[in-house]
């Protein structure tokens, strides 16, 4: 049963107390899932440790940009979104759907025998949470569910991590999905290094995450410390590098389908897909079928697909959308527009992925408030 | 640990056996299927579709093109298109295939009751509005007066010819034809088949118009109703987008806001008429 976090008085934290608070999680059946460098790159793997998390570690993004920088503290945290979301875990960039024998009598489905682990997410942002809700809403809250991502979210334990440092590519506070984690997780940390030492303030947000502190002893905050940890994230709130503004977004980008400024970004645009890989809402898929080669098995999987690909609007008579421009169009419209008629939200939560992942730095913020600041004519909306 | 769950899941296809198996034209056919499981019941409604699966090879969304006071069966027009479609057209009578369905909404006959019905297809685009002809047929008095207007692009082409005359003298269904391109012994007319619409009287107050085909015949049309003052509520068409998984996770049958496999495939002009002057939407 999910109780209101503030219902419970967080607790103050140390190292050695959230490693034993980690131990806890694993011990009670979770495949603790954490940030972990990879490639140059922070990335979502399996962790057992505070030490295996990327200590001392930062990012430095910006438009087409993406390094890694050492930090002058042991921070655990002290970074925000890599070019992975949990939508890795929830919404598999492959998966087998159902498998197929052909038989005497024609055709006998075998049942996805899939095991998913019970898994714990650590240093869950609060935009990241946000994506999760948005996904919930495609996939389970429609006409139809989808059995792999429920299943999948079901086993999901979210263990969050508010920011205090934000990327120069990120713009929550402006859509309201962060920095601060306000629901949607079972327990949420905020790191704090201060004179009194290194510490977090750990909240409670769900029975099941508050189960996992049994038989461990925290102190309550005292007022003092939520005042200095409100303050870090209040001051993240307006450290963000960028700003989306959604005051009329809906009809702006209905009203803008011709706009020229879709022409500017399709001369830069490489249709590469990067921005609907590293986006954490981005749900669309297509279909493998693979026989094997007798021929008697067959499988269908389904894998990530980009609305930037040709083949992605394919009909008998051609693709639908074969000029960049009207795929960028789509990408952007979706996001921004159609997704509020679809799920009654934004598809986008400001985690900056697709600034920073963008191999030409097209900034969907900047892509805004050019068509913003140049509107088309009223003639669209007849 | 825990199993998934496996009951249920609306991505898995059920087997389905090839029944009869009819050719319609060179590349068409028109497939019969009944469920090989005994506890899975078939239940469509006219303007719905199928994914049908050919092992190994893939799934394609093809609309039901039955009747719908038959539910023993799903049947099928198809064309042999692409890769799957060619599979799918290759069955023969005993083959199986795969299934999931029915998907998508209907045809607007109760809309349709009391009123006069014109029906505008191109090509296989009557495929599934032949489940609204039969709709119509089985309770024709309470239509008004019905036409099917269908164009081809050569005689060869025509769907169902051997059913017109039972449409036209058993149930009073005016059925008018016109192909593209002529052949020798062609007694029919040749244009596109907007030039059909001046052959029936429309009254703009009291009839239903309902549309397949592509979509430059779909533009036309509606130019050539809205000539003669149709309303865009009472036009009801038909959309194709390329599809995947018919239950709105796939994403791409996207058409602007609307998602083609749930939110239709039969859509009021109305909520297309922007939507369809857009390019490369």
């Amino acid at each position: 049963m999910p109780v209101a976090p503030d219902s419970r008085s967080p607790y103050r934290v140390d190292l050695i107390q959230l490693d034993l608070l980690l131990a806890a999680v694993c011990r009670a059946g979770y495949q603790l899932i954490g940030p972990s460098i990879k490639d140059g790159a922070i990335v979502y793997d399996e962790v057992s440790s505070i030490e295996e998390l990327p200590v001392g570690w930062t990012d430095d993004q910006e438009a087409g940009r993406y390094r890694l920088q050492r930090r002058d503290d042991r921070a655990l945290f002290g970074y925000v979104v890599g070019p992975q979301s949990w939508k890795k875990l929830l919404h598999p960039p492959r998966q087998l759907l159902w498998k197929g024998r052909r038989t005497d009598g024609g055709l006998e489905t075998i049942a996805r025998e899939e095991v998913t682990p019970r898994r714990a997410f650590l240093a869950v942002r609060a935009c990241e949470i946000a994506a999760i809700g948005i996904q919930d809403r495609v996939f389970t809250q429609g006409q139809h569910a989808d059995p792999i991502y429920a299943h999948r979210r079901e086993q999901a334990l979210v263990i969050a991590v508010n920011c205090t440092e934000p990327a120069g590519t990120c713009f929550c506070s402006s859509l309201g999905t962060g920095p601060e984690v306000i629901s949607g997780f079972d327990l949420a940390l905020t790191e704090m290094i201060d004179e009194s030492g290194h510490w977090f303030m750990l909240e409670v947000g769900t029975d099941r995450g508050g189960a996992l502190l049994e038989g461990l002893e925290f102190t309550p905050v005292t007022d003092t410390e939520r005042r200095a940890v409100h303050q870090r994230v209040d001051a993240a709130a307006r450290q963000m590098g960028r700003a989306l503004n959604t005051k009329g977004l809906k009809k702006l980008l209905y009203d803008s389908y011709d706009h020229p400024r879709w022409d500017d970004v399709a001369d830069r645009c490489l249709a590469c897909s990067n921005c609907t890989m590293v986006c954490p809402t981005c749900f669309c898929t297509t279909v493998e079928d693979v026989t094997e080669l007798s021929g008697e098995i067959a499988e269908r999987w389904r894998r990530w697909d980009s609305c930037f690909t040709l083949d992605f609007s394919h009909l008998s008579g051609g693709s639908v959308r074969h000029s960049t421009r009207s795929r960028y169009r789509q990408w952007m419209t979706h996001k921004l527009a159609t997704w509020q008629d679809q799920f009654d939200s934004l598809g986008c939560v400001g985690c900056g992925r697709c600034i920073t992942w963008c191999p030409v730095g097209i900034d969907i913020t900047e892509e805004v408030r050019q068509i913003r600041a140049h509107p088309v004519a009223a003639r669209a909306s007849r | 640990m825990s199993q998934a769950p496996a009951a249920a899941d609306p991505m898995v296809p059920l087997p389905f056996r090839v029944t009869n198996s009819k050719p319609e034209t060179s590349d068409t056919v028109t497939l019969e299927l009944a469920p090989i499981n005994g506890e899975h019941r078939v239940s469509f409604a006219a303007g719905q579709f199928n994914m049908l699966y050919a092992f190994g090879v893939g799934e394609s969304a093809i609309s039901i093109s039955g009747d719908p006071s038959l539910q023993d069966r799903y049947v099928h027009t198809l064309r042999a298109i692409g890769t799957v479609t060619r599979a799918l057209h290759a069955l023969r009578e005993g083959d199986v295939l795969g299934l999931r369905g029915p998907f998508g909404n209907r045809w607007p006959l109760d809309r349709a009751e009391g009123r006069d019905v014109v029906i505008v297809a191109g090509g296989i685009g009557l495929a599934p509005l032949r489940t609204a002809i039969y709709r119509i047929a089985s309770d024709r008095n309470r239509f008004g007066q019905v036409s099917v207007l269908y164009g081809c692009r050569t005689p060869d082409d025509v769907l169902y010819a051997d059913e017109f005359s039972v449409w036209h003298h058993n149930h009073r269904i005016n059925v008018q034809t016109t192909v593209d391109r002529s052949r020798s012994g062609w007694r029919g007319r040749v244009g596109v088949v907007t030039t059909l619409i001046p052959t029936v009287s429309l009254d703009p107050d009291n009839v239903v118009v309902m549309l397949c085909g592509p979509e430059v015949m779909i533009h036309f049309t509606v130019i050539e109703l809205h000539r003669r003052r149709v309303r865009d509520d009472d036009i009801f068409i038909a959309m194709e987008r390329n599809m995947k998984c018919a239950l709105g996770f796939c994403g791409r049958c996207q058409l602007g806001p609307t998602f083609v496999c749930k939110d239709g495939s039969i859509f009021p002009y109305s909520r297309l008429r922007r939507l369809l002057t857009l390019k490369e939407l």
